[in-house]
C-alpha cells in the first residue's frame, strides 16, 4: 500500500515566466552550477517581466497549472529600466484579486532574481514547489474550470 | 425636468448642438432607456426621473464622431466616466455639450420587487424635484416606499453631488452617501478562503456571458474585446469552457483597474444580479491601500496607478496574505 | 502549416547522460508541424550545423527547433546557420534542455519527460513564428551637445576630433560652465582656468564644432540617427560679425565698469553692466545685452553702448532666431548648480553676508574674482581669521528638505579650500564639521590627509545645529562633537557651506523633449547603471557629466570621452540595424487610449490620426504607431494594452499563450 501511495505522489505543474536578462540567465547559472530543483518547473522565456500579461497567468491556471511564478530583474536593474516596476504593480493587484476570490495565495509568486543568483533561483524554485505541493492539486481553479 | 427639456430644445434651436442624448420613456414607468433627441417632437418622450440610472457618457464615444456638437445629460458620477474617456482620447471634448443634471440618488426596481411590489401601473414621487416617498400604483392597489430605501446600492456610496466636468448644470443635486464604499469588500476579505471561494463560485456560476456588463461599462470601451479577438486564442467558442467566464470577469476587472470610476453600471445591468462591482471595488481598494488614494476620472491629467510606479512600491508577496 | 525540423543535441554526455535523446526525437516526431526530427552529438559543431542545413534543403523546412543548451549560448549560432540555408533566422527556437533540464535533474525518466515538454513548447511556438526582417534607418552624421561646461566641451572636442561635425548649445553667453568659476582644482591644485580656457578656445576654433551660445533647445523630434532639433538663438543685441570683443561697451557704459546688476558669474558678489561678457576669457568674446535690465530696452533712452562701440556692432533691433538642424545623436551635458538654501534658516545664509557657499568662496579666492583674490568678509572687507566649513548642507538628507544622495565633490573641495587658505594666510584657523569624510579616488585620500596632517585643519565629526551671527560681527557655530560627545560653540568670522549639488533645473524640460528618463532627483537615468552608464534608455541620447549624477572633474572628463566614443560609434554607421523583435500595433484594434505610450521607456510610441478601413467602415482613428528604430522590444506596452492591439514580434501573445498551453497539456 505504501508503494502505491508513493507512486501516486502528487507532482505539481508549475509554470515559471522568466525575463531574458536576469532570471532566465539566473536559471542558466543554476543549471551550470548543477543546483537542482524539481522538474515540475517549466520555464517560459519572456523579454521582460513587464511582458507577462495577466492573461498568460490565468491561461496557465485554466489549462491546469498548480502554481505560476514570475521572475524578473531586481527593481532598479530592469534591462528596460522600468518593466519590472509595472510588473510589480500588476502582479500585486492580480494576486491580491486571486486571493480575494479564495485561490490560495501560495500558488502565485513573484521573485526578483539576478543573473548572478543561480543559487537563489534554485532555492526559490525548491521552496515554491514545496509550497504548491503542500497545497495539492489546484482544485479551486479546477473547480472553476467546469460548471458546478 | 421641463427646464431640462426646454434648455435642450433651445440648444438645438440656436444651433449650439445638433442633437441631445438623454432618456426616453420605456414600456414600463421604471425602465426609461437612453436615446437620441433631434427634433422638437422627439422630446415628447423625454424623461428624467429617479429611474434614469443609465450612465450616458459611453454613448459619447460614437456621438462625438458625428457632425456637429451633441448635448449629453450627465449625472455627477457620470462626469467621472466622461473625464476618464477624455483622458483615453475616446471622446472629443469639443464635440460635447455637457449638461450636468441633478441627482439625488437613482432607484432600483429590484428593491421594490423584493418588497413584493408587483403589477406596477404607474409611479409617483420619482421626479427629480420630489423627495421623500415613492408611491406605486399597482393592480393590487397603492404601495409606498421611502425614496432612500428604493435607491441603488451604489447611490449609498455616492462619490458626491458635484459634477467634475460640465458646460452647465441644471438643478440641485444631493449627496446620498450613507454607507462605507468598501464595506462589502471588507466583509469578503474577512471570510475564510473557503468561504470566499464558495461565494465567488456561486456568484460567477450564474454568468451567462451575455456581455451586458461589458457593453454598458464606460471603461470597457475597446473597439474589439480581447475575448472576441484572436490575439490570445481566447475568443469565445460555441461550447464555452466555463473557466473562460471566470477569466473573463477577472481580466475585465483587471483591464479597467485604475480606470474604473466605480459607476456601478456593471452590477446594475447584470440580468443575473451578479455583484460585479465587487471585483472593481477590490481593485480600487487595493490601489488606494497600496499606492495611495486614487479616483479615476477626477483629474483627467492624473496618471493611472497601473501606468505608474514608485521605486519602493509594495512587493506582490506583501500584497497577498495580509489577512493571515 | 509550418514544416518544422527538430534537432536534439547530446552535448556529449551533458544532455545525453540524463535525457534519453533518442526517445525525445521519437516523441516529438509526430507533433503538429514537425516533418523531421533527429539527434546529433554536438549540434553547434560544424558538422552539426551541416546536418541542419542539409535538412532545411532536403525537407524544405520552414522552422527549426533546436533542443540544446540555453538560447543565451547558441541561439545566434543556430540563427546564422538557418540564414546560411536561406531560412529566415527568426524561424528558429531553442528548447533549453541542458541548463534547465539535464544539468539539474538526476532522474532520467523525469528529465526526458521534461525535455519533451520543453521541446513541445518550442515546437508550438515555431508554428506561430513569422519571418522577421531587421529594419534599417539612415544616420545623420552630426551630433548635438546640450551644455557647454567641461562635460560638453570635452564630449564635443572628442567627437569633432574623430571627424564628425558637432554643435554645442549653451544657454549662457559663454561656454565654460561651472568649472570656469572655480579657482583651483583638486587634487593637483592647478588653476581651473589654466586648464579650461585652452579647451574653450579649441572648441571655438575647431573646424568641426559650431557654437550656439545664448541659445536653447526648443523642440526635438525624430529618433536615433534622425533627430530634428529647433534651437532658439536668443537675440544677443550685438552683431557677431562686427564685434571685435574689445570690451569698450562694458567699461564705458553709463555706469562704467561697476554695473548695477548682480553678476551671475560672480554669484552676486560683484555687479555687472547690462551689456556684458560673463568673464574676461569668455568664449565667444562677444558681449550680450541683458534686455531685462538694459535702460534702453526699459525706457527707450540711453543707447550709450551703441554710440561708443568702435565697430558699430550693437544692434538693438536683433530678433531671436530659430534654426532647425538635423542630428544623429544628442548628448545631454546640462551640468549642475547648488541647491537653494532658503529652507536652511539654521545656517543663516540669507541673514549674514559672511556665511557663504563654497562656490562663492571659489570666486572670492580667484585672482580674477570680485576681490582680486583677497579672501575677505563681505560685511567689513576684513580678512577672516577663524573659518568654519560645514559639510553636507542638504546632502545625504533623509527628509524632504534636502537631497538623499552624497554630492561627492564637497569633501575634496573643502580640503582644497582649507589648504589654499592656509597656504596664502597661514595664521587662519580652519575647522571643518563633517558627517563622514569621503575621499575615494586617485590621490584623493593623500590630499585630504595632507590637509589634516600638514596643514593642521581641525576636522570635527559632528553636525551643526545652528549658525548664529553676533552683533559684534562674529559668528557662533553651535555643533555637537560626535566623537567626544561634547557640545561646541565655535566662534568664527566666516562660515562656508558645502551646499548640495543638484542637476541644472532646466534639465527636466530637456529630458521631456528628448523622452529621456529622469530619476526622482532629476538626474538623467542611464540605460544600464553598470553596463551602459553614458547612454540614456532612449536610443541616440547620451549622458555626460553631472547631469547623470554627482561627479568630479576627472570623472566628468572620462565620462565625456566615453559618451563621445558612443556617439562616434553611432555616427560611424551608415545605416542602423533595428531589432526586429519590436512591438507592433494592430490599427484595427487600437483604441487610441495612450496607455501603452505611458509605459514605454523609450518614447517609441506616438499617436497619429490614420484612415482605416475596418471591414468596410472607413474612418479616421487616433492609433498608436511604434517607431521600430526606438523600440527595444521589452513588451511593456503589450501587457498594458487592454484590447490586445499591441503585440510583440518574436514573443507574441499567441506565441506565449501557446507555450503555456503546450506546457500545461
Amino acid at each position: 500500500m505504501s508503494m502505491n501511495e508513493e507512486k501516486k505522489e502528487f507532482r505539481p505543474l508549475i509554470v515559471a515566466f522568466c525575463c531574458n536578462w536576469c532570471s532566465y540567465a539566473g536559471a542558466d547559472l543554476a543549471g551550470s552550477s548543477r543546483l537542482s530543483y524539481p522538474a515540475d518547473v517549466k520555464i517560459i522565456r519572456v523579454p521582460c517581466s513587464g511582458r507577462v500579461n495577466p492573461m498568460f497567468i490565468l491561461r496557465a491556471f485554466e489549462r491546469g497549472a498548480d502554481g505560476v511564478i514570475i521572475c524578473g530583474c531586481h527593481p532598479g536593474d530592469c534591462h528596460y529600466s522600468t518593466g519590472n516596476y509595472y510588473a510589480r504593480r500588476r502582479m500585486a493587484l492580480l494576486f491580491s484579486m486571486l486571493e480575494y476570490m479564495g485561490i490560495e495565495n501560495g500558488r502565485t509568486r513573484v521573485e526578483w532574481c539576478s543573473a548572478a543568483e543561480g543559487a537563489k533561483f534554485s532555492k526559490t524554485m525548491n521552496e515554491f514547489c514545496e509550497k504548491v505541493k503542500s497545497l495539492g492539486e489546484n482544485v479551486r481553479l479546477g473547480d472553476l474550470r467546469c460548471k458546478n | 425636468m421641463q427646464e431640462l427639456i426646454n434648455r435642450l430644445k433651445e440648444l438645438i434651436a440656436d444651433g449650439t448642438v445638433v442633437r441631445a442624448i438623454g432618456w426616453k420613456k420605456g414600456d414600463m414607468p421604471y425602465n426609461p432607456e437612453p436615446a437620441y433627441f433631434e427634433k422638437p417632437e422627439d422630446f415628447d418622450d423625454f424623461v428624467y426621473d429617479g429611474f434614469c440610472g443609465a450612465n450616458l457618457s459611453k454613448m459619447m464615444i460614437e456621438a462625438s464622431k458625428l457632425e456637429g456638437k451633441t448635448a449629453v445629460c450627465l449625472k455627477p458620477c457620470d462626469t467621472y466616466s466622461f473625464n476618464q474617456l477624455i483622458r483615453e482620447h475616446r471622446v472629443v471634448r469639443e464635440n460635447a455639450y455637457i449638461i450636468g443634471v441633478a441627482c439625488r440618488g437613482k432607484l432600483d426596481i429590484e428593491k421594490a420587487r423584493k418588497e413584493g411590489i408587483k403589477g406596477i401601473k404607474s409611479v409617483t414621487g420619482i421626479d427629480i424635484e420630489g423627495d421623500g416617498e415613492v408611491v406605486f400604483d399597482t393592480i393590487y392597489g397603492e404601495k409606498k416606499m421611502a425614496y432612500s430605501d428604493l435607491m441603488l446600492d451604489r447611490c449609498h456610496v455616492c462619490k458626491g453631488k458635484d459634477h467634475v466636468i460640465f458646460d452647465e448644470v441644471i438643478g440641485e443635486s444631493k449627496d446620498t452617501d450613507d454607507a462605507d464604499r468598501f464595506e462589502e469588500v471588507r466583509k469578503i476579505e474577512k471570510m475564510t478562503p473557503e468561504e470566499r471561494f464558495a461565494f465567488f463560485k456561486s456568484e460567477l456560476s450564474k454568468c451567462i456571458r451575455c456581455n451586458a456588463c461589458r457593453n454598458v461599462c464606460p471603461a470597457c470601451s475597446c473597439r474589439k474585446c480581447v475575448f472576441d479577438g484572436t490575439k490570445f486564442d481566447s475568443q469565445q467558442k460555441a461550447n464555452v469552457d466555463s473557466f473562460e467566464e471566470k477569466m473573463f470577469h477577472i481580466i475585465r476587472a483587471f483591464h479597467v483597474a485604475g480606470r474604473c470610476t466605480d459607476c456601478g453600471e456593471c452590477s446594475r445591468v447584470c440580468p443575473e444580479g451578479i455583484p460585479l462591482h465587487l471585483f472593481n471595488r477590490k481593485f480600487i481598494k487595493d490601489i488606494d491601500d497600496f499606492y495611495g488614494e486614487f479616483q479615476a476620472g477626477k483629474d483627467p491629467e492624473a496618471q493611472s496607478p497601473l501606468t505608474d510606479f514608485t521605486f519602493d512600491d509594495l512587493e506582490p508577496k506583501d500584497a497577498v496574505g495580509r489577512g493571515e | 502549416m509550418q514544416k518544422i525540423g527538430v534537432f536534439v543535441c547530446h552535448c556529449g554526455t551533458n544532455i545525453a547522460a540524463t535525457v534519453d535523446v533518442k526517445k525525445v526525437v521519437e516523441l516529438v516526431r509526430y507533433e503538429p508541424g514537425v516533418v523531421f526530427a533527429d539527434d546529433y552529438m554536438y549540434m553547434c559543431s560544424e558538422a552539426g550545423q551541416e546536418k541542419i542545413i542539409e535538412a532545411i534543403k532536403e525537407y524544405g523546412l520552414t522552422g527549426l527547433v533546436i533542443c540544446s543548451c540555453s538560447p543565451r549560448m547558441h541561439e545566434k549560432t543556430f540563427r546564422a546557420c538557418a540564414e546560411k540555408a536561406g531560412l529566415n533566422p527568426y524561424m528558429v527556437e531553442v528548447a533549453n534542455i541542458r541548463e534547465q533540464c539535464s544539468w539539474i535533474h538526476k532522474d532520467k525518466e523525469e528529465a526526458t519527460k521534461k525535455a519533451v515538454i520543453l521541446a513541445r513548447a518550442a515546437i508550438a511556438k515555431v508554428n506561430l513564428n513569422t519571418p522577421l526582417q531587421e529594419g534599417e534607418s539612415p544616420v545623420t552624421k552630426r551630433a548635438l551637445v546640450i551644455g557647454g561646461g567641461i562635460a560638453g566641451i570635452q564630449t564635443a572636442l572628442d567627437i569633432a576630433d574623430a571627424g564628425y561635425e558637432v554643435d554645442i548649445v549653451e544657454k549662457e553667453p559663454s561656454i565654460g560652465g561651472r568649472m570656469s568659476q572655480f579657482d583651483k582644482t583638486f587634487p593637483t591644485l592647478d588653476c581651473a582656468s589654466c586648464i579650461l580656457t585652452p579647451k574653450m578656445v579649441e572648441v571655438n576654433q575647431h573646424p568641426n564644432i559650431t557654437l550656439y551660445t545664448y541659445s536653447e533647445v526648443e523642440k526635438v523630434s525624430g529618433y536615433v540617427g534622425n533627430f530634428d532639433v529647433d534651437i532658439r538663438k536668443k537675440a544677443r543685441s550685438v552683431d557677431f560679425g562686427k564685434c571685435t570683443g574689445c570690451g569698450e561697451c562694458q567699461t564705458k557704459g553709463p555706469l562704467g565698469k561697476i554695473g548695477n546688476i548682480p553678476s551671475e558669474f560672480d554669484r552676486g558678489l560683484k555687479n555687472r553692466p547690462a551689456i556684458y561678457m560673463p568673464f574676461a576669457q569668455a568664449v565667444p568674446a562677444v558681449p550680450v545685452i541683458d534686455r531685462e535690465n538694459c535702460t534702453y530696452f526699459k525706457t527707450g533712452k540711453c543707447g550709450v553702448c551703441a554710440k561708443i562701440c568702435p565697430s558699430k556692432a550693437v544692434d538693438y533691433e536683433q530678433q531671436d532666431e530659430i534654426v532647425t538642424v538635423k542630428y544623429g545623436a544628442i548628448v545631454v551635458a546640462t551640468g549642475f548648480d547648488i541647491i537653494n538654501l532658503d529652507k536652511y534658516g539654521e545656517y543663516a545664509y540669507n541673514e549674514c553676508p559672511d556665511v557663504i557657499t563654497s562656490i562663492e568662496l571659489e570666486r572670492l579666492m580667484n585672482a580674477a574674482g570680485p576681490t582680486g583674490g583677497h579672501l575677505e568678509r563681505m560685511s567689513d572687507h576684513k580678512a577672516p581669521k577663524e573659518i568654519v566649513f560645514i559639510q553636507c548642507v542638504g546632502s545625504r538628507c533623509d527628509d524632504d528638505k534636502g537631497k538623499p544622495y552624497c554630492s561627492k565633490v564637497c569633501c575634496m573641495y573643502t580640503a582644497k579650500h582649507a589648504m589654499l587658505i592656509k597656504d596664502h594666510w597661514p595664521d587662519t584657523n580652519i575647522t571643518v564639521f563633517y558627517i563622514d569624510v569621503r575621499t575615494p579616488g586617485k590621490n584623493f585620500d593623500e590630499f585630504y590627509r595632507r590637509a589634516v596632517e600638514q596643514y593642521h585643519v581641525n576636522y570635527i565629526k559632528g553636525q551643526v545645529g545652528k549658525v548664529k551671527p553676533q552683533p559684534d560681527g562674529s559668528i557662533i557655530v553651535q555643533a555637537a562633537d560626535l566623537l567626544d560627545g561634547k557640545q561646541i560653540n565655535k566662534k568664527c568670522d566666516m562660515v562656508v557651506l558645502a551646499a548640495a549639488i543638484e542637476p541644472n533645473p532646466g534639465v527636466r524640460k530637456i529630458a521631456t523633449m528628448l523622452t529621456a528618463s529622469i530619476d526622482n532627483n532629476n538626474f538623467l537615468t542611464e540605460a544600464h547603471a553598470k553596463l551602459r552608464p553614458v547612454e540614456s534608455p532612449t536610443a541616440g541620447i547620451f549622458l555626460s557629466g553631472m547631469a547623470q549624477g554627482p561627479k568630479d572633474i576627472p570623472e566628468t572628463v572620462s565620462q565625456a570621452g566615453a559618451a563621445a566614443v558612443k556617439v562616434v560609434g553611432l555616427l560611424a554607421k551608415d545605416k542602423l540595424k533595428t531589432n526586429p523583435c519590436t512591438a507592433q500595433c494592430d490599427t484595427l484594434l487600437c483604441n487610441g487610449c495612450s496607455t501603452c505610450a505611458n509605459v514605454c521607456p523609450y518614447g517609441a510610441i506616438t499617436y497619429e490620426d490614420v484612415q482605416v478601413n475596418d471591414h468596410g467602415l472607413r474612418e479616421t482613428r487616433r492609433v498608436a504607431q511604434v517607431n521600430v528604430a526606438l523600440c527595444q522590444g521589452c513588451g511593456a506596452c503589450t501587457s498594458a494594452c487592454p484590447s490586445g492591439a499591441m503585440d510583440l514580434q518574436g514573443f507574441s501573445n499567441r506565441q506565449i499563450t501557446t507555450e503555456v498551453d503546450a506546457i500545461c497539456r
